[in-house]
Order: C-alpha cells, then sequence, then structure tokens
C-alpha cells in the first residue's frame, strides 16, 4: 500500500537550494588528503609473572582506568583430549562446570552471577579450556569465589548432566539448519581426516555425545584441570600483591597431577585440489570453505604469513573481499585466515556466495589463489604493514582486549613480551617474504574446496567450470550412502 | 586473523540491552561519566567531544538522523543500501579510496542502519583523526557529483547477499519480516524491517539516491561524536575546515506514529527449513525514555533474561520442554515492542511455553517482581553501562545515541536515576498494561508441520 510522499521529503528537497545561500565559508582545498602527522608510539601493557607453589602460573596486568577486572583461566588442552568416540567431552565438561559445584546448585550459580551483575563463562576449543569472568571489582571477592568454585568444585550432578546432554544432542540436531556451520565441520573433517584431533569436531556429532557419560566428565576433569597445566591472566583494577594473594587463598589448594601426553598426529598425505559438494537444498547461497593445512603457531613466518593474509583476505580492502564483494557484489563478505596452532593449522578462504554465481565465485578464488603467488606492488604491500602496524594500538584498549591478546601467548608457550616485536616484525617484511611464503603455503593444486549449498541448482555449473573433481558428501563430510 | 568485512546492518537494528545503560557502581564506587563539550556549527552540525588520553586512538563516529523509518513505501531497505553507498567515494575519494586510505592509516571502519539512525564511524590511531574527518566530510558534502548507477547497482548485489546471508539464510530469519506488518498498523515507520525487501532492493535508482542524500545527508541533521586521544583545539580546527562549509538544508520531519493499536490477538505461521518448531509472542509496548522504558527492560529480564529467569527456570530448567528461551524490550525512538521466544525440544510442542508466557505475566501483573530480582536486574545494568564506557567508539557512540534521544549528551546520570527510582510495583503495572494488550503470536515450524504451530488461544 502506498502512502503519498511526506511533506517532510517535499520540503527537504526544495530546501536544498535555498540552502547554498548559507555558503560564506572560505572553500577548502580538498583535492589531496591531509597529511598525518607521525603517530604516538604504542606502550605495551606490562606483564607481572608469579607462580604458586602448586604450579599454577599469574600473569597480572594492573589497568586502572575503570572499576573493572577480567580474569581468564587457561588450560593447555582443550578437546583434543576427547578419547575417540567421546567427541563433545572436553566441551561437555566445560560447560557442566557452571551447573553444580559441591555448595552451590545450578541455578544458585546463575542467579550469583546475574545478581553481582558479572560475567563467568567456561569453555573449551581445540588447544584450550577457559573459565574467564568480567566483573566490576565492587563484587571481586565475591565473583572470584565463584569462579574458583566451578573450577575446584565441580560436582557434575547427574541430573544436570542428563539435562546438559541432552540439550548439547539437541543442539547438534540444530546445527544442520546453518548451512556455515556444516561448511566449518565438514572443512575440517574433510581437511584433516576424522583420526586427526583438527579433522574431529569439537563439539562431538549427535553419535558421540550419546555415549558420554558422567563417569566420563568426572574423569576428564580429573584428569585435565590441573593448576600445572593452566595460567591465571588478571588485567584491570588490581595490584600484583592483590592479585597475588587472592591467587593464593583461591587456587593455592589445588593439587597437581601428572598430565598425559597427547600423541601428534601426522599430517595428511597430499592429495590434488578437489570439490567437495554438500547438498542443502533451498538454500539462497553457497558457503564456501578452501583451503589446506598450513603452519603452526612457532612458524618463523609468522609476520610474513600475517601479511600475506591481510592482503588476500584479512582486511575489507583486501583481493578476496575486493574482487568477490566489491567488485562482483557476489557476496556480503569474503576472507581467509591462517589458524595457526601447536601443529600446522588450516588455511581457509570463505565466503558466502549467492547460489547462482557459485561457479564464477569458484573461477575467481581460484584466480586469487594463483595470483597471490606472482610477485606482490609496494603500494599494496604498504597498505597491508601498515594497517597491521598501526592499527597494533587498538588490540590493547580494554581489559577484555589484553586478555584476550595474552590467552593465546600461554596456550602456544610463547613469551608475554611476544607482541612487543609485531610491529618491528611486520616491518621487516618484504615483498620477497610474501612471495616466499605464499608460493610454499599456497599450492592452488592441493586445495580442498567444501561447498555446502543447493545442489539442483549449483552441480552442474561448479563441474562445468572444469576447476576439479567434484564428490558429493552427507553433512558430515561422509560419502553420501546409497538409496 | 579473518576480518569479517561489514557493513553490518548491526545489532544496532536491535538496540535492545544497548539501549538501556545506567551508570554503574553496586555500592560504593562513583558513577563513572563520559566528560565531553558540545557544540554546533553555523550550518547546524553539532558536535561533542570527549578526550581520554589513555591509549593513543580514536573513534569518530557520525549519526544522521534517519534510518529505516524514513524509508517510503516501495523503497523499504533504502537507508540501510544508502549507508553502502556512502563507502564507494565522493568527489575528491575516488572509489576503493575510502578504505584503503583508511587502512593504510591503520584505521579502520563501519556504519550501521536501524528505525530511527544511520550511524558512521572509524577508530584508528589517534594521528588518523584529520584523515577520519576529511573523508567524512567528504562524503557529507560531496558525494553525488560522483554518484552513478554503477555503485549503485554494484551495493545493491552485496545488500541482496546481506539479506541472504543475515535472513533468507539462516533459521528463523524472517521473524521481523514477519511479525512487524502486523504489529505495526500499514504506514507505521516500524512497519517494515530495516534490511527491507528485494523487491523494494531492486526498485531503487539513482533518483532515490540524490533525494535521499538531499532531504537527510546535511550537517543540520548528523552530529558527529570524537572520542579518545586527541587536543581538542586542533580537532575543533579540522571540524572547522572540513565541515563548515557544507550548507545545511531544510530540516527533514520524521513519520508520526498511528496510535491505532492491534485490535486482537493474531496468529501467523510461518514454515522455514528448520529443525525444531519456534514460538515468538510480541506486543507493541513503548519507546525508549518512555515511563515505562526501564519496567519493560527489567520485565525482559525477569521472565526470560538468561538462565536465572523464571521461564529459563520453568521451561529449560525444570520441565525441558524448551531448549532455549529469550525475551526483549526493543526501545526505539518513536515506539517500541516486546518479545518473548522459545525453541522446543524434540518432540515438543511449543504450547507449553506460551502457556507459561501467559501464566508468568499474569503473576507479575499480580504480585510484581520479588525485591532480589530487582536488584538483579539494576546490577546487570550498570555492570553494561561500565563495559560501554571502557572502549572509545562505545562512548562516543553513547554519546550520539543521548544527544539525538534524550536531547543532549549529559544524560547518562538521568539514565541512572530511573534504574534507581525503579520499583516492583512499576514493573506491575508495566506487565498489566502493555502484555495484556492483543499481541502477535508468529510460529516458525518445520516444512510440513503446520500442525507443531499455535493456533488458538492457550487456554
Amino acid at each position: 500500500m502506498r502512502r503519498p510522499m511526506s511533506c517532510a521529503a517535499i520540503a527537504a528537497i526544495a530546501g536544498v537550494t535555498l540552502s547554498h545561500a548559507t555558503l560564506h565559508a572560505q572553500p577548502v582545498d580538498r583535492t589531496a588528503p591531509p597529511r598525518l602527522a607521525a603517530p604516538t608510539a604504542v606502550t605495551m601493557p606490562t606483564t607481572e609473572e608469579r607462580t604458586l607453589p602448586n604450579g599454577l602460573k599469574l600473569v597480572v596486568v594492573t589497568q586502572r582506568k575503570l572499576p573493572l577486572l577480567d580474569a581468564v583461566l587457561v588450560l593447555r588442552h582443550g578437546t583434543e583430549a576427547d578419547p575417540i568416540g567421546k567427541e563433545g567431552l572436553g566441551a561437555l565438561t566445560a560447560a557442566l562446570l557452571r551447573e553444580g559445584t559441591a555448595g552451590r546448585t545450578s541455578l544458585d550459580i546463575a542467579e550469583q552471577q546475574a545478581f553481582l551483575g558479572i560475567r563467568l563463562g567456561s569453555g573449551a576449543s581445540l588447544e584450550q579450556t577457559t573459565v574467564s569472568l568480567h566483573a566490576p571489582t565492587a563484587v571481586l571477592d565475591s565473583a572470584f569465589a565463584l569462579m574458583a568454585d566451578l573450577v575446584l568444585r565441580p560436582a557434575f550432578p547427574q541430573a544436570e548432566f542428563t539435562r546438559v546432554r541432552s540439550e548439547t544432542l539437541t543442539g547438534l540436531l540444530q546445527l544442520r539448519d546453518r548451512a556455515p556451520a556444516i561448511a566449518d565441520r565438514a572443512f575440517a573433517a574433510l581437511l584433516y581426516g576424522e583420526s586427526h584431533p583438527y579433522g574431529r569436531p569439537t563439539a562431538g556429532t549427535e553419535t558421540t555425545v550419546e555415549t558420554i557419560t558422567r563417569a566420563d566428565v568426572q574423569r576428564f576433569w580429573e584428569t585435565w584441570y590441573r593448576p600445572n597445566a593452566a595460567t591465571l591472566i588478571l588485567v584491570g583494577d588490581i595490584s600484583v600483591e592483590d592479585a597475588e594473594r587472592r591467587a593464593r587463598a583461591l587456587f593455592g589448594g589445588w593439587t597437581r597431577a601428572e598430565l598425559p601426553l597427547i600423541a601428534t598426529a601426522a599430517n595428511p598425505a597430499r592429495a590434488s585440489t578437489g570439490i567437495t559438494l554438500i547438498d542443502k537444498p533451498g538454500a539462497p547461497q553457497s558457503s564456501f570453505r578452501i583451503g589446506s593445512v598450513g603452519v603452526a603457531r612457532d612458524t618463523p613466518d609468522y609476520h610474513a604469513l600475517m601479511v600475506l593474509n591481510t592482503l588476500l583476505g584479512g582486511s575489507f580492502t583486501s583481493r578476496l573481499n575486493n574482487n568477490l564483494r566489491e567488485t562482483k557484489g557476489y557476496t556480503y563478505g569474503a576472507g581467509s585466515s591462517f589458524a595457526m596452532r601447536r601443529a600446522e593449522g588450516p588455511f581457509t578462504a570463505r565466503a558466502e556466495i549467492v547460489a547462482e554465481k557459485s561457479d564464477s565465485a569458484l573461477l575467481e578464488f581460484m584466480k586469487e589463489l594463483r595470483a597471490i603467488r606472482e610477485p606482490v606492488g609496494e603500494e599494496e604491500l604498504e597498505k597491508a604493514k601498515q594497517y597491521l602496524i598501526l592499527g597494533f594500538a587498538e588490540r590493547f584498549e580494554t581489559t577484555a582486549d589484553v586478555a584476550s591478546q595474552l590467552a593465546p601467548l600461554v596456550t602456544y608457550d610463547l613469551p608475554l613480551d611476544t607482541w612487543g616485536g609485531f610491529q618491528r616484525g611486520v616491518a621487516s617484511v618484504t615483498a620477497a617474504d610474501v612471495q616466499r611464503v605464499a608460493t610454499r603455503y599456497l599450492d592452488p593444486s592441493a586445495l580442498r574446496i567444501v561447498i555446502v549449498g543447493d545442489r539442483a541448482r549449483i552441480e552442474a555449473p561448479l563441474r562445468a567450470t572444469n576447476v576439479a573433481p567434484l564428490q558429493l558428501r552427507d553433512a558430515m563430510g561422509r560419502e553420501v550412502p546409497r538409496p | 586473523m579473518p576480518v569479517p568485512p561489514s557493513r553490518l546492518l548491526g545489532a544496532a537494528a536491535f538496540l535492545v540491552g544497548a539501549a538501556l545503560l545506567s551508570p554503574p557502581s553496586l555500592t560504593a564506587q562513583s558513577a563513572p561519566s563520559i566528560p565531553f563539550e558540545k557544540y554546533t556549527l553555523p550550518n547546524g552540525l553539532e558536535v561533542i567531544l570527549h578526550v581520554d588520553r589513555s591509549v593513543p586512538i580514536v573513534a569518530v563516529n557520525t549519526w544522521y538522523k534517519v534510518g529505516s523509518g524514513d524509508e517510503q513505501p516501495g523503497r523499504t531497505g533504502f537507508a540501510h543500501l544508502f549507508e553502502h553507498i556512502m563507502f564507494m567515494g565522493s568527489q575528491h575519494v575516488p572509489v576503493g579510496k575510502f578504505d584503503q586510505w583508511l587502512e593504510a592509516a591503520g584505521a579502520s571502519n563501519n556504519g550501521s542502519t536501524n528505525f530511527d539512525r544511520t550511524n558512521y564511524y572509524e577508530t584508528g590511531p589517534s594521528n588518523a583523526l584529520p584523515l577520519m574527518l576529511w573523508l567524512d566530510a567528504d562524503r557529507m558534502g560531496f558525494l553525488l557529483p560522483t554518484m552513478d548507477q554503477e555503485k549503485l547497482d554494484l551495493q545493491r548485489d552485496v545488500v541482496k547477499n546481506e539479506r541472504r546471508q543475515n535472513v533468507d539464510n539462516v533459521p528463523y530469519g524472517r521473524f521481523l519480516e514477519s511479525v512487524l506488518p502486523v504489529l505495526f498498523p500499514t504506514g507505521h515507520p516500524y512497519s517494515w524491517e530495516v534490511i527491507g525487501s528485494m523487491t523494494d532492493l531492486s526498485a531503487a535508482t539513482l533518483d532515490d539516491v540524490t533525494r535521499f542524500f538531499r532531504t537527510y545527508y546535511a550537517p543540520n541533521n548528523a552530529s558527529i561524536a570524537i572520542a579518545g586521544d586527541f587536543d581538542a583545539d586542533s580537532a575543533k580546527a579540522w571540524v572547522s575546515k572540513y565541515f563548515a562549509d557544507i550548507p545545511r538544508a531544510t530540516a527533514p520531519v520524521r513519520p508520526t506514529v498511528p496510535t491505532v493499536r492491534l485490535a486482537r490477538d493474531t496468529m501467523l505461521v510461518v514454515e522455514d527449513r528448520v529443525q525444531l518448531p519456534r514460538v515468538y509472542q510480541v506486543w507493541r509496548s513503548v519507546p525508549a525514555l518512555h515511563t515505562d522504558d526501564v519496567a519493560m527492560q527489567a520485565l525482559a529480564q525477569v521472565l526470560a533474561g538468561g538462565r536465572s529467569s523464571r521461564l529459563y527456570r520453568t521451561l529449560v530448567y525444570e520441565q525441558q520442554v524448551m531448549q532455549d528461551v529469550g525475551a526483549y524490550q526493543q526501545s526505539a525512538k518513536l515506539d517500541g515492542m516486546f518479545v518473548l521466544q522459545a525453541t522446543a525440544k524434540p518432540g515438543q510442542h511449543p504450547r507449553a511455553a506460551v502457556q507459561a508466557f501467559e501464566q508468568e505475566i499474569a503473576r507479575i501483573a499480580r504480585e510484581g517482581i520479588t525485591s532480589r530480582e530487582l536488584e538483579r536486574v539494576r546490577n546487570g545494568m550498570r555492570a553494561r553501562m561500565l563495559d560501554e564506557l571502557s572502549s572509545v567508539l562505545g562512548k562516543a557512540d553513547r554519546l550520539n545515541y543521548y544527544n539525538y534521544f534524550a536531547g543532549t549528551p549529559d544524560f547518562a546520570a538521568q539514565d541512572q536515576a530511573r534504574w534507581d527510582a525503579l520499583t516492583s510495583a512499576d514493573v506491575q503495572r508495566a506487565a498489566a498494561t502493555w502484555l495484556q494488550q492483543p499481541k502477535v503470536t508468529l510460529s516458525i515450524v518445520p516444512q510440513g508441520k503446520p500442525d507443531l504451530a499455535i493456533t488458538g488461544g492457550s487456554r
């Protein structure tokens, strides 16, 4: 139903002519952007380290801008420690910390958390488990006590275990609704294989979660939640002395134990480029995940790869986003990343592509992944480097920002002053470095290409590109059972 | 590190929790404030400065007082599409250079559109401030000379993909576009979704771009907040140099809100590619800063805000018939709405949720909330305010919010006072007044399973 154009709009159009009469200031020369003064040097937060007798490490950054504190307890192991066939155990254990302790019920914990106005979370990713607290310092006593209770005295009540497992299973069922999530899971499985820790689903599958028992959870917690494999990071309105006193009082009684070794897995053998199509009937977009096994966090090529990725798909003006979004309009955004882990994590290029341009987008992705191996121009290189170097200050603005920059250093055993060398490291990267790492780590002839989309609309056009052979798989990335 | 490139139709479209900050302090802490200086250029541009030199970064945040509520019929989604076009260069900024120059200076940028306003912002190292201002001035004053069909067509495609990514290819993604046209009467400025329809996006023309720009993108319809590490005198000089000669336009008038309300309970059923049925109940409620605004926010928290809420306890924790529950009060500038939702566990019918919604609303309308619940909600609000004060971008956006919604950036203390004054009786009255009115019940069910919908009264 149309309604007439409002009086406001009509008046405004008329107003433009009148408004020019108010122009009186001296015209400004706008032909070139202003020259900028030299940037202010970034001061890295000062970290203080302590170690408790039980092995718990403490990292403290005092930052008194606001009466706030961020605390992150980093445990060095995550879902990689899930036994084969019990995938999802580490994630379930972390979730169950909040569901009851020796002295508090699940509802008590939730109520206390809300009453204090704090955020208290727990979760497991591949190579770390974290319990994190964000609290106003006015409630620090209660907040810390609650956090420690969750970590040290979880009760894993049977009723809560049964309920949370059921919620997890429902969540896995709902994952089928989301093509991007299906693509992420299948890409990992297809790239590494389901027996490699990086190929196994961190949240588990409906089959594996079904088999998890309360005793499994209890054992997982007893095995992996140990102070000698943990670091408590504290950032905010707190002194080192106060932090240490509190850590000793709350975590001093946590008992150490030897942790089992996790076997390292061999990387999959190189395979030539292939496309895997997973059907999502009716999907208006196709979820693209393209990549290969990349590098570990301790790679000597870290800074060169950061620059490479920034100009390939790590910034708005990067080649992938500029091509697929800002030139072609096929997507709302395209990007790429190197997930650097203890061992070689994946390189992934990604986008959600309008279904009818799936074939064209595939060709553009391949074009960019080939072109990145050619020498990069000086202007483009400088833009990427300056974006990383000058944008660095923003990563350390809030207490939560600082904590999130420190946590991965702990997980990957890097010195706490690592970030102090970041800007220098990036500044030293040359065009030759970028080309060298591009050639070494991005091989267009050995890529896993996973596309989740409407098979009826996109299969034939994708095959017609002749980019690579195409296979069909189910939502887990497994062979589709024949009817 | 993946940088999801986005000109998001941000969370701002749901200024839910964010819109209700009150300064913190559970007990003895002094109430933080956002010290600022405000002045107005002769052309009407409002300028708000907040200096915080703790980290060498700066945020520039510009609000234009135009949102999807200002769109014309047949052009839904245009305010947001226009937002995208604002990044495509202007007379002195060739296509692509807006982003390239900012990135080369270490800065990032984005924008968002909601019912009431469109915002644009840059953050980055403090020495990039003059570049940010220069770029923002160029698109405020000189967008049209280089505007062309190609720019429009390209961003139209991008926005259609944004819609696919955030609405069409997302489970339950059609919630808002199903509810809004029923909840709000025809012609109401909030009766369509911010992202707009594919048909209307296709219909937008270059003439629309010109007209929209001339109507709404004038200095006297905007405010610019600068927060962070800068020298106030230098900032004023740059603002004056780059913005002062941009001519004002006749002030646009915002649409009015029809007073007519939903006459009777309305049931809607949408089939979607989902595994489980979800039910939404939506009431028209009150706008931001209305007498009952904070009471409705509190009600949302008490009913279904997290794991300490009443409906979580009964439906998810005790009966275990729902996978999740949720509630929010959206307080926009001209009007508001209140939403309750629940997703059924496998084998369960959403009917159980609707019955519980009705019971708890009736109980609160009868008895109010407990003093513990009241205190909990207040503490949560105070903590959220502190968080928003943590970043210069958060502070800049808050100053602009208060400036537009309350008429002054200096509103943090009054905002907190609203929460301090809240009583159980206020929440009780708000529940009785606004949630015992006719509502829209929307069931989003798996394809071919209309039996999982709510189709009649719950009694």
